[in-house]
C-alpha cells in the first residue's frame, strides 16, 4: 500500500477525514473540503453504550454528524468496539495488572486510527486518511517521502502520540491542523458555524469514564482486573515506610501520595506488581544512565547505534539528548529520570520524529 | 464519495422501509390540510376527521380479519410491540420471546424481567424450548410472523397450539410487521390475540402503526390522558397518518398476489446471478423458510460495513445487522442466535425487495455486486 506521497497542495485527493465530534478534526474536514478534495467523514465506534460520556459516545457522533452535514460532506460511523477492545483496552487493563504504565493513546493510532481506519479507507478507494492532530506531515525528505513534524502551536503539539507511525502510514495521512495553532482552529470552527467550535478539548482517557483524580481510573480497572494493596519499600534502607491501596495503580515516577523521607520528597522507583511491592526513594534515585526500549520503530530507515537524538517520555514533557544504543537510548550530560515502563518515548531529531519506542 | 454520479439508484432496503404508495400520499393530503379536525370534537370539522378514521379503521380491521373495535391505532409498530410485552405482561418471568424478535419486543421483554426462547440453526423458534419454558405465570408470548433480518416465517400456528396447551391464559402477540406485505395476515393470526402492524413497511407513512387487540383481551395502556383507542391508546388521533395507512393497506392487499410473485422472480434472479459471479458467497437461511423478499447473505472475506459504503458508491442501497444508537452497526442479534459468531455476522448484508422494485433494479446490483465484492477482497 506504500504508494507515492500525498500531497494535499498539489492536487485532489480522495480523503476519508477521521471525525472524532470534536473541533480539531471538524476544521480538519473544513480545510479539506475547502481546498476541493473528494471528503468523507467518518466516525469510529470505539466504546461506550447509548448513555457514556466519554470519546466516541453517542453525543460525539452526533457532533460529527452535525459538523459533516454542515460542511456538505457524507458520514459514516465505523464500528471498531471489537477491536479497540481487544488491541487498547485490554492490553491497557494487562498492562497496569503487571505494574506498568501504558499508553492508551498510543496503541489506539497504532492498532485502529493508523491501521484498522487507514486500511478500511485504502480498501474503500480512499487515497488519503486525515485526522485533526496537531503535528505536521511534510513531504521533502529525500525521494519525497514525509517526514512527520511537531504541530505548530508547541502547547498542542501531539506528534508524541504519532511517533509510531512510519512512511508506511505517512504516505497515507493529512493532518490539517498542525499548521495552525489551536487559537486558530476554535476561530476557523467560529467563522464556519461549526458546532463543535467552542467544544472543551477531550481529557484523559476516552474508556475511562471522565472525573477527577485517581477515582475513575481506580474504579474502571476494578472491574478488569484485581487491584492488590502494596507495600511502600524505601530503597536506601529496605524498610517498609508505607502501603498504598492498589499496587496495579502505581506509576514509577510517581510522587504524591508517598510522604517524605528524610531527604525529602519520595518517588516511586519501581513497581513489583508480583511481589506487591513497591520500591521508593529521593529524587536522585530516581535517576538513570539509560532507558532500555521494546517495540521499536522507525519513521523511515533504522537511526544507527550511537546516533544523537531527543528523547521524549510523554505527551508534553521536556525533551532530553540522548545517545541510541542496542537496547535503547543512553542520556548524554549526565543522568535523567527513570522512565515508567509501559511509557513510550517518542525520538525526535530537532522537531522532526525519527522513531519511538516503549520503556521496558 | 469516490466514483461516478449516481444517475440510479437500486434501492434494495424494503425492510427497512418502502416509499410511499400514491395511493397512500393521495389519501392523506386532505387530512394534511383542509380537513385538519380533530376526531374526538363535537362539529362539523371534527366530525369530517372522525368519519374518516372510523373508516380507514373498517378497512384495516376487514383486512385484518378483526373487528374495528378490535384494532388500536399507534404510532408505529415499536409502540405496537411495546403495547402488546409491556401491556400483556405483569411482572418478572411473566413474558416470553423468541430470541430473533425485534428490539420493540425483546427489549420490552428484557425490561419485564421477561425471558427469552432460543431459535434453532435455521433461525426458526425451538418449540421444545418454547413448551419447556411456558408456566402458568406467563401471561404473554411473543414470536413474529417474519423476522425482519432474514426473512424466515414463524410456526405460529404451532406456537399457539403449544401455548393454549402449556398456559392457557397467556395471551399470544405476533409482530407481523414484515408480513403484511406478503402473506395474507388475517389467516395466518386468526388465532392471535394480538397483531402489530407498521404502515411505512407496506407503502405507508412512517409512524403510523396498529396493533389488533382480539376482544376480551386485557391491556394495560402506555399513554393515558384521553379517551382515544377506548382508552387503548391516548392522545390525538394522526387521522391523516392512519387514512394513509388504510389506503396503503388496501392496496397492498389487493395487489399481493401479483407482487409476490413479481418479487419471487426478482429475488430468485438477483441470488442465481450473485451466486453465480461471485465465489465465496452463501445463504443465510434456507429458501423454503423465509419470504422471498428478504434476502441475507454472508459474502467470506468482506465486513459487512465497508460493502455496503461500496454498494451505496455504486448506487445500491442494502444494510446489514441493526443499528445502534451511534449509528454504527452492532452484529445482528438474530444471525447470532442462530449460532453464528460474530465474526461472521459481520459479513452478512441483507438485500430486501418490494413491490416496486424492477428488473432494472435487479440489473443494478448484479452489475456492481461482483464488482464491490472484488474491489474489497483485493
Amino acid at each position: 500500500m506504500l504508494g507515492p506521497p500525498v500531497l494535499c497542495e498539489n492536487w485532489d485527493v480522495r480523503v476519508l477525514v477521521g471525525l472524532s465530534g470534536g473541533v480539531d478534526s471538524s476544521v480538519a474536514a473544513a480545510l479539506l473540503a475547502e481546498a476541493g478534495h473528494d471528503v468523507v467523514a467518518a466516525t469510529m465506534k470505539l466504546w461506550g453504550g447509548a448513555g457514556d460520556s466519554g470519546c466516541c459516545s453517542v453525543g460525539d457522533v452526533d457532533d460529527a454528524r452535525r459538523v459533516a452535514a454542515r460542511l456538505g460532506i457524507d458520514h459514516h460511523v465505523f464500528n471498531f468496539s471489537e477491536e479497540f477492545d481487544a488491541k487498547v483496552v485490554a492490553p491497557y487493563a494487562e498492562a497496569h495488572a503487571l505494574g506498568r504504565t501504558p499508553n492508551p493513546c498510543i496503541e489506539c493510532n497504532r492498532h485502529l486510527k493508523f491501521r484498522r481506519f487507514l486500511d478500511r479507507a485504502v480498501r474503500l478507494g480512499f487515497e488519503a486518511v486525515a485526522t485533526g492532530h496537531h503535528a505536521r506531515i511534510v513531504s521533502d525528505g529525500p525521494e519525497g517521502l514525509p517526514r512527520l513534524v511537531r504541530g505548530r502551536d508547541a502547547a498542542k503539539d501531539q506528534s508524541y502520540v504519532l511517533s509510531m507511525l512510519t512512511v508506511r502510514e505517512l504516505t497515507r495521512v493529512l493532518l490539517p491542523v498542525g499548521a495552525l495553532t489551536k487559537q486558530e482552529v476554535r476561530a476557523r470552527a467560529a467563522a464556519l458555524g461549526l458546532p463543535t467550535a467552542e467544544k472543551p478539548d477531550s481529557q484523559e482517557v476516552c474508556f475511562v469514564a471522565a472525573g477527577r483524580g485517581q477515582g475513575p481510573r481506580e474504579r474502571f480497572l476494578a472491574q478488569r482486573i484485581e487491584l492488590h494493596p502494596g507495600r511502600l519499600v524505601e530503597h536506601a534502607s529496605g524498610a517498609v515506610v508505607g502501603t498504598v491501596a492498589a499496587v496495579e495503580l502505581v506509576t514509577v515516577g510517581q510522587r504524591r501520595g508517598l510522604g517524605f523521607s528524610p531527604s525529602g520528597r519520595r518517588y516511586v522507583l519501581e513497581v513489583d506488581a508480583a511481589s506487591a511491592t513497591v520500591r521508593v526513594g529521593s529524587e536522585e534515585d530516581l535517576l538513570t544512565d539509560a532507558v532500555e526500549l521494546t517495540t521499536r520503530t522507525w519513521v523511515a530507515s533504522p537511526l544507527p547505534v550511537g546516533a544523537v537524538v531527543l528523547a521524549q517520555a510523554s505527551a508534553h514533557g521536556r525533551p532530553r539528548p540522548v545517545r541510541l544504543t542496542e537496547t535503547g537510548v543512553r542520556y548524554l550530560g549526565g543522568p535523567g529520570r527513570r522512565v515508567a515502563p509501559g511509557q513510550t518515548v517518542a525520538l525526535y531529531a530537532g522537531d522532526e520524529v525519527v522513531g519511538s519506542g516503549i520503556a521496558v | 464519495m469516490t466514483g461516478g454520479p449516481r444517475d440510479q439508484i437500486a434501492y434494495l432496503d424494503h425492510a427497512a422501509t418502502t416509499p410511499m404508495r400514491a395511493e397512500a400520499l393521495a389519501a392523506m393530503l386532505p387530512f394534511l390540510a383542509d380537513s385538519y379536525g380533530n376526531a374526538s370534537g363535537s362539529h362539523r370539522v371534527a366530525r369530517a376527521a372522525r368519519r374518516a378514521l372510523d373508516g380507514a379503521r373498517e378497512v384495516l380491521a376487514g383486512l385484518l380479519g378483526a373487528s374495528p373495535g378490535e384494532v388500536v391505532f399507534t404510532g408505529g409498530g415499536t409502540e405496537a410491540d411495546n403495547l402488546a410485552v409491556l401491556g400483556a405482561s405483569g411482572g418478572p418471568r411473566t413474558a416470553l420471546c423468541s430470541a430473533v424478535e425485534h428490539p420493540a419486543v425483546l427489549e420490552a421483554c428484557r425490561a419485564v424481567g421477561g425471558r427469552v426462547v432460543a431459535v434453532d440453526r435455521r433461525g426458526v423458534v425451538d418449540l421444545d424450548a418454547l413448551w419447556d419454558a411456558l408456566d402458568e405465570r406467563v401471561r404473554v408470548v411473543s414470536v413474529m410472523l417474519v423476522n425482519n433480518e432474514t426473512g424466515v416465517r414463524q410456526p405460529l400456528e404451532h406456537v399457539v397450539s403449544v401455548v393454549r396447551e402449556r398456559a392457557p391464559g397467556a395471551i399470544v402477540h405476533t409482530d407481523a410487521v414484515q408480513a403484511f406485505g406478503w402473506l395474507d395476515v388475517a389467516a395466518l393470526t386468526a388465532e392471535a390475540d394480538l397483531v402489530s402492524l407498521s404502515a411505512h413497511k407496506f407503502g405507508g407513512p412512517k409512524g403510523v402503526g396498529a396493533l389488533v387487540v382480539r376482544g376480551g383481551t386485557v391491556l394495560r395502556p402506555m399513554l393515558r390522558g384521553g379517551p382515544q383507542e377506548r382508552e387503548r391508546r391516548a392522545g390525538t388521533e394522526n387521522v391523516a397518518g392512519v387514512v394513509a395507512m388504510a389506503a396503503a393497506a388496501e392496496a397492498t392487499a389487493r395487489g399481493r398476489e401479483e407482487a409476490v410473485s413479481h418479487v419471487r422472480e426478482l429475488s430468485e434472479r438477483l441470488l442465481a446471478g450473485i451466486l453465480e459471479t461471485v465465489p465465496g458467497v452463501h445463504e443465510a437461511v434456507h429458501r423454503p423458510d423465509r419470504i422471498d423478499a428478504i434476502c441475507n447473505l454472508g459474502v467470506e472475506g468482506v465486513e459487512a460495513e465497508e460493502l455496503l459504503m461500496v454498494l451505496d458508491e455504486l448506487g445500491v442501497c442494502a444494510s446489514a445487522g441493526s443499528a445502534c444508537a451511534s449509528g454504527a452497526m452492532e452484529p445482528s442479534h438474530v444471525l447470532l442466535a442462530m449460532g453464528l459468531k460474530a465474526e461472521e455476522a459481520k459479513r452478512h448484508v441483507r438485500l430486501s425487495l418490494g413491490h416496486a422494485t424492477t428488473a432494472s433494479d435487479i440489473d443494478a446490483a448484479l452489475a456492481v455486486f461482483p464488482e464491490a465484492v472484488q474491489r474489497l477482497r483485493s
